[in-house]
């Protein structure tokens, strides 16, 4: 297990407070000047020795999306935004950062606004975290008026304006271009890439788009330097993570640990054990809703970081951690999940818009039992046609867990829904509606 | 994609009040001069709060006109985003959180205390009831499943009796404590953490 001197949010449950002067006793904005005079050359190749991935799903190098910045500030202004649009099944960190270690967050910003030659930040926080914003803005507040932020922040001769964007309930403008269409005041639908925001991004302006955890544990890596952080995890798997365990265990909880941690501690020693025990264990989602399960059989020797759980067809992504026991009905699971894309989709692609429907009506068949034997192949091939047909990665999103499902328990879908439309001809089967005649909200 | 229409009975009035125009001026000034229009979904939401929790189609016409852009790019902003509510809900405005984590962990059990206390539909507000409530996508407290959110405030960590609890106090026009409903402080696992363990009695 991760020594406790090692966890960068000490504060993570709130046990030492969350204003200012106990921020810096835990050691933030103590020398955020020094840090900044060996300039920015330095600060973007510590983030490269660090090996730190982004934290938001996607896990692109930091250092390096960094580095994309133009050197020099052109006509345009730079612009630094903060990805905390948390809505993803499964996830609950960022939350736990905006209320908590509200001062790393605001000192990652400013070191990353210098980094990138941005002198205004944006915050965006989805608006169903009203109060955890206000706490942040609290302590943005607190962070002005000690004059670490604003003119000549923190003394480092650089000026930086935070302000917070709440969004208004849409999974989607998690996307960094959506959410960048958000800021600017239309709808949440993501941009065709290229141009990256890195040169035509917030109001076509160079744009570095970040998750909240990854630039709050920017300052402690500059504090105790690359190598550190390296030292955990593995190689390119490097450092601490929160990790959400949900679902059926005994005590659901946040946690901080090393990368490449083994799942099974992860559930039996943090979140207490799975309800009914381990044989009790039906599928784990390891990364949040977009994420395609592992059964069981995997879950013994599988190990928490990005390239080991690719390796097994899924992904780390946010580290959301959803436990699904014996009790559950795993196709039920998943057809509520494809009910969350369907909801959620934009509308901008047809193949997502339309076919997270299918999916969604499909999988509620058969977890009745209604579907008939060539729907399930039809299912994956729906999911094939929108997997890489869209312009963002919403269509794999929405997609992969379906086709995690096909892939490790078809035997359990082909159980339930076994009958031959040919034969039986009275079964009335709609496979082709207009979804808003099914919608229920309509 | 889900389908929100604006409620039939519309007002013909609606301007900002004082309060309201200060906290929206204030926020126009935190984006770049000419960019103002970037401030739309938070005087959607400022006008939201102003109105009894709903966006009537006047209000949007009045932003529109305060942020000089078109009527119809404010209609689309309303529209898309799921938090805008564009018909009456009840002064206490209950969503549910039913996506798969809070699922598995009983979120069902909360609907049915809303069906019994509340009214038989979602989104349904009946005359004699200050609440309406509503089943929602994931709200983003995973761990404390199941949860629901009572306007700003969360509720974590609840099952059926408790929410009953809670939905007697909204009924008789109290306002129930948030927060984790077994007790728990914050996301730390209830009994038997294991990590920062010095702190935990400083």
């Amino acid at each position: 297990m991760l020594k406790d001197q090692d966890r960068i949010f000490q504060n993570l449950y709130n046990d030492l407070g969350s204003d200012l002067t106990s921020a810096q006793k835990r050691g933030d904005w103590v020398n955020t000047k020094e840090i900044t005079e060996k300039g920015r050359d330095w600060i973007i190749n510590e983030i490269k020795d660090s090996q730190l991935r982004g934290r938001g799903g996607a896990g692109f190098p930091t250092g390096l999306k960094w580095s994309f910045a133009p050197k020099e500030v052109g006509s345009r202004p730079h612009y630094l935004v903060i990805n905390g649009d948390e809505s993803e099944p499964g996830t609950c960190k960022d939350r736990d950062i905006l209320r908590f270690e509200p001062h790393k967050l605001i000192e990652g910003c400013l070191i990353a606004s210098y980094s990138i030659q941005a002198n205004v930040c944006y915050i965006y926080i989805r608006g169903e975290y009203f109060v955890d914003g206000q706490k942040l803005q609290a302590a943005i507040d607190e962070a002005y008026e000690k004059k670490l932020i604003g003119k000549n922040a923190a003394g480092t001769g650089w000026d930086l304006d935070i302000y917070i964007h709440y969004g208004a309930g849409a999974y989607i403008c998690g996307e960094e271009t959506a959410l960048l269409e958000s800021i600017e005041g239309n709808k949440g639908q993501p941009r065709l890439k290229p141009p990256f925001p890195a040169l035509i991004g917030l109001y076509g302006c160079p744009t570095i788009i970040n998750n909240v955890e990854t630039i709050a544990v920017v300052p402690t890596i500059l504090r105790r330097g690359g190598k550190w952080f390296a030292s955990l995890g593995r190689e390119k798997n490097t450092g601490t993570k929160i990790f959400c365990i949900s679902g059926n265990v005994n005590n659901p909880c946040n946690v901080e640990e090393e990368m490449n941690i083994p799942l099974k501690e992860l559930i039996e020693v943090h979140a207490g054990g799975v309800i009914g025990g381990w044989d009790n264990l039906q599928a784990v989602i390891p990364g949040g809703s977009s994420m395609p399960l592992i059964p069981k059989e995997k879950c013994e020797t599988l190990t928490m970081d990005f390239d080991s759980l690719v390796a097994e067809k899924s992904g780390l992504g946010t580290a959301g951690v959803v436990v699904i026991n014996k009790d559950q009905d795993i196709i039920k699971c998943m057809a509520r999940i494809a009910r969350f894309y369907k909801h959620e989709s934009c509308g901008q692609c047809t193949p997502c818009r339309e076919g997270s429907g299918w999916m969604w009506r499909m999988l509620e068949r058969m977890a009745k039992g209604e579907a008939s034997k060539d729907e399930i192949e039809m299912l994956g091939d729906v999911t094939k046609q929108i997997e890489g047909h869209t312009i963002c990665a919403f269509g794999e999103g929405s997609s992969w867990p379906v086709q995690g499902l096909l892939r490790h328990f078809k035997d359990e879908i082909k159980k339930r829904n076994n009958f031959d439309p040919i034969v039986k001809e009275t079964q009335n089967i709609p496979y082709l509606v207009d979804q808003h005649l099914l919608d229920k909200n309509a | 994609m889900s389908l929100k229409r604006p409620a039939k009975d519309q007002p013909v009035n609606f301007e900002f009040n004082s309060y309201s125009l200060e906290a929206a001026n204030k926020i126009i000034s935190k984006y770049p001069k000419g960019k103002q229009k970037s401030a739309v979904m938070a005087l959607l939401y400022i006008a939201q709060k102003q109105n009894n929790n709903w966006i009537p189609l006047v209000a949007m016409k009045y932003i529109a006109k305060l942020l000089d852009m078109p009527y119809i790019k404010v209609y689309e902003v309303a529209t898309f985003y799921s938090m805008f509510n564009l018909s009456p809900v009840g002064k206490y405005f209950i969503q549910v959180c039913t996506t798969t984590p809070c699922m598995i962990r009983g979120a069902g059990k909360l609907v049915e205390a809303c069906k019994e206390k509340i009214s038989e539909n979602e989104s349904e507000l009946l005359p004699d009831k200050n609440c309406s409530w509503m089943e929602v996508e994931c709200l983003g407290a995973c761990v404390t499943a199941p949860m629901m959110q009572i306007n700003d405030d969360y509720y974590e960590d609840l099952d059926k009796e408790k929410t009953l609890e809670i939905l007697d106090k909204i009924l008789k026009d109290e306002k129930p404590k948030p927060g984790s409903y077994r007790g728990r402080i914050n996301n730390e696992p209830e009994n038997g953490r294991k990590t920062l363990m010095e702190l935990k009695n400083a």
